[in-house]
């Protein structure tokens, strides 16, 4: 028999197209993925070469960053953004890019409508020009992030040039306690190995914690992969990806499946097969957990206190502890819960599906926000929107009086115009709570769906396990 | 690109840890569609004070700090998001090499196919770096990209790591994508036996066009 193989070997060997000595190989591209922020620049450096795209049919674009929530018209964009999506549409129409532009009921967040047209398919190679696209690792895909140079690269070429990543076995083990999910296993990973612990690697999520996700948290726990530092996140495909991709559009059909089915069911990492580096959580002990500081790797469990700086024994840790500290106007040992908060942000990329709002419907209904806070509720994409409208989803939430908003990034990155004041205290579910990502000044508390939701409708840092079951 | 061989020049120290591409440019200025004039966006949320005015405490905006080439950067620089816009502000600034202990994947990646040098010490030099600076702001230092050598203020050398091929384009200021179209011939090979998993074209008739904005 071969040497035994990771998940993550198996698919890098496979899209190898060339790799000379003393080069990074020459990785083929099976899915690129486009959006408006990132790639101008790139279609500009094809034209002025005179190059096409190569493989049309292997890419998509969709508007998400830069158009408004509230509603769906330019006259709601500033000149900047309007002058970007239609470089987009542009740049589309011209070298013949499928795009969903922003009045298309199929538009989303670039990283949600891959995975329900069933376009991300295990064992495929998968790039966009934009960091989060780990989250498509959720299929026993290879995805991950590239800037516009590269964005180039794969419009030309359909390759890039990589050097090959070392591998990291992250091993969640236990049964999740109620109340308590992916997005609280990803947080307490980050926590635990810090901003940089996965650089260089790709992470593969095994254990049985794991198994018993469904899809939709699998893309959550790869999505913020890259906020511990790796580039790429990894679960392999089994019973429950198969079920989800069947009736998807893109998914392949008939006899095709069952040959894709086969092809699939050989990707799982075998037997013997070691990593370069590993770490085994055990979930049954995590409590929700959310971020006190100004990187995601700053989280507490929801009842734990802020980490005192003075106890830091690396005097660069404290200086950037004390950094925090004092950007979010928290003291060391202080206890989060009952901390007031100014606004709620529920949506992008890692919590906007069904999943994601079902589980902040549980606690806004029959309950209103509280009193002073803004809550922003904005689905992943327009099919989530349309199914949470189907389920009445929409319908306690504006009667609890949150607003319910057009797909989109909105305050996730805060460039539509969705974004915090100066000094407020925002309870969000999207991935980064670097200085001023949601708005100048503002101050943001990652934290689950349950927790942003319980955040809402108490006004302050609650417990969501004191308001479910 | 422009060719990097060697380079003397004093230091820009910053030694916040875990400085992001969103420290480096703020998302709001991300809405260009060039790659130009970014430079005057570099850290703007640190750089600027909230009427638009100068940050004076902010070391960019020290009259001695203008003209230099080289970041001496906190501890794992670069991570974030995945925007280049990070690397054209810092070239745009002015900076042609970034020195620090870590730096994350697709930064050192965008950085490197720009012509912008991520120059990786270890703890110890690092260190070093930003107390010489703290005793003396005007060190020189010296990067010899050939050799692989940074020549420290007291006239030591470190060497740095970097790939045989990333060296040879930066040095002749080559442009990765040529080599990859050398190449394309393997690639379609490749795709001869590997056809295509999907195939997003099916799209195109059933999308409309955006209707013309009302100006
Ligand atoms: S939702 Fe946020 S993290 Fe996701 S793609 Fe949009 S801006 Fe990036």
């Amino acid at each position: 028999m071969s040497q035994p193989k990771t998940l993550f070997e198996k698919i890098w060997d496979d899209h190898v197209v060339y790799e000379e000595p003393g080069a990074p190989a020459i990785l083929y591209i099976d899915l690129h993925l486009i959006h408006e922020v990132t790639s101008p620049q790139a279609f500009q450096g094809l034209r002025e070469k005179g190059l096409r795209v190569r493989r049309p049919g292997q890419t998509l674009a969709t508007m998400d960053h830069s158009i408004p929530t509230v509603g769906r018209d330019f006259s709601l964009m500033d000149a900047m953004a309007v002058k970007q999506v239609q470089t987009l549409e542009a740049n589309c129409r011209e070298f013949g890019i499928p795009l969903f532009n922003m009045f298309d009921d199929r538009q989303g967040i670039v990283h949600v409508i891959g995975p329900e047209l069933g376009l991300t398919q295990p064992g495929m190679t998968i790039v966009c020009g934009d960091s989060h696209t780990s989250t498509h690792g959720a299929f026993g895909a290879l995805a991950f992030g590239i800037g516009t140079s590269e964005v180039e690269h794969v419009l030309a070429t359909q390759t890039i040039l990589q050097r090959k990543p070392k591998t990291f076995e992250v091993r969640f083990e236990g049964t999740l306690p109620e109340g308590v999910t992916a997005k609280d296993m990803i947080l307490a990973l980050i926590a635990t190995i810090g901003v940089g612990g996965g650089v260089g690697h790709v992470f593969e999520y095994t254990g049985e914690a794991v198994r018993r996700l469904n899809m939709e948290e699998r893309l959550t726990l790869c999505n913020m992969s890259i906020e511990g530092g790796a580039r790429a996140g990894l679960i392999a495909p089994d019973d429950t990806t198969f079920e989800y991709l069947a009736d998807k559009p893109f998914a392949p059909k008939g006899k095709a499946w069952e040959e894709a089915l086969e092809r699939w069911r050989r990707l799982p990492t075998d037997p013997g097969a070691t990593y370069d580096k590993s770490v085994t959580i055990d979930v049954s002990r995590l409590e929700p957990v959310i971020t006190w500081g100004i990187n995601p790797g700053m989280a507490i469990p929801i009842t734990g206190r802020i980490p005192d700086p003075d106890k830091e024994p690396d005097p660069r840790k404290r200086r950037a502890m004390q950094r925090a500290l004092e950007y979010m106007n928290f003291r060391p040992g202080q206890q989060l819960l009952g901390h007031p908060i100014d606004v709620v942000f529920i949506g992008s990329c890692t919590n906007a599906r069904i999943t994601d709002l079902r589980q902040a419907a549980q606690i806004f209904k029959g309950r209103k926000v509280a009193p002073g806070v803004r809550v922003l509720i904005v689905p992943g994409s327009q099919q989530v929107k349309r199914q949470a409208e189907a389920e009445g989803l929409d319908r306690i939430f504006k009667e609890a009086g949150a607003e319910w908003r057009e797909p989109g990034c909105s305050m996730c990155i805060a460039m539509n115009g969705d974004r915090l004041e100066p000094g407020q205290y925002c309870v969000s579910t999207s991935n980064r709570n670097f200085e001023g990502r949601q708005g100048p000044g503002g101050r943001t508390i990652l934290a689950s769906p349950l927790t942003a939701a319980a955040a809402a409708v108490t006004g302050k840092i609650t417990d969501p396990r004191t308001l479910i079951g | 690109m422009e060719p990097f061989v060697t380079l003397t020049s004093k230091l820009v120290p910053l030694p916040n840890e875990n400085v992001d591409t969103d420290q480096i440019i703020p998302a709001q200025y991300l809405k260009v569609t060039d790659k130009v004039g970014l430079g005057k966006y570099l850290f703007a949320g640190w750089r600027y004070l909230p009427d638009g005015s100068p940050n004076p405490d902010f070391v960019l905006n020290r009259p001695e700090m203008q003209g230099r080439k080289v970041l001496l950067a906190g501890n794992n620089f670069g991570s974030g998001s995945s925007r280049e816009h990070a690397v054209w502000a810092l070239q745009g600034w002015g900076f042609r090499a970034v020195i620090s202990t870590r730096f994350a994947d697709i930064f050192y990646n965008n950085a490197l196919k720009n012509g912008l040098l991520p120059v990786v010490v270890d703890e110890e030099t690092h260190q070093r770096l930003f107390r010489w600076v703290d005793a003396d702001p005007n060190v020189e230092i010296t990067i010899d990209l050939p050799n692989q050598k940074l020549c420290l203020p007291d006239g030591t050398e470190v060497t740095f790591p970097i790939d045989s091929f990333s060296k040879h384009c930066l040095l002749k200021g080559l442009d990765q994508l040529g080599y990859l179209l050398e190449h394309l011939p393997r690639v379609e090979a490749y795709e001869t036996s590997h056809p295509p998993r999907v195939d997003t074209t099916v799209l195109l008739t059933q999308v409309p066009p955006s209707p013309a904005p009302r100006s």
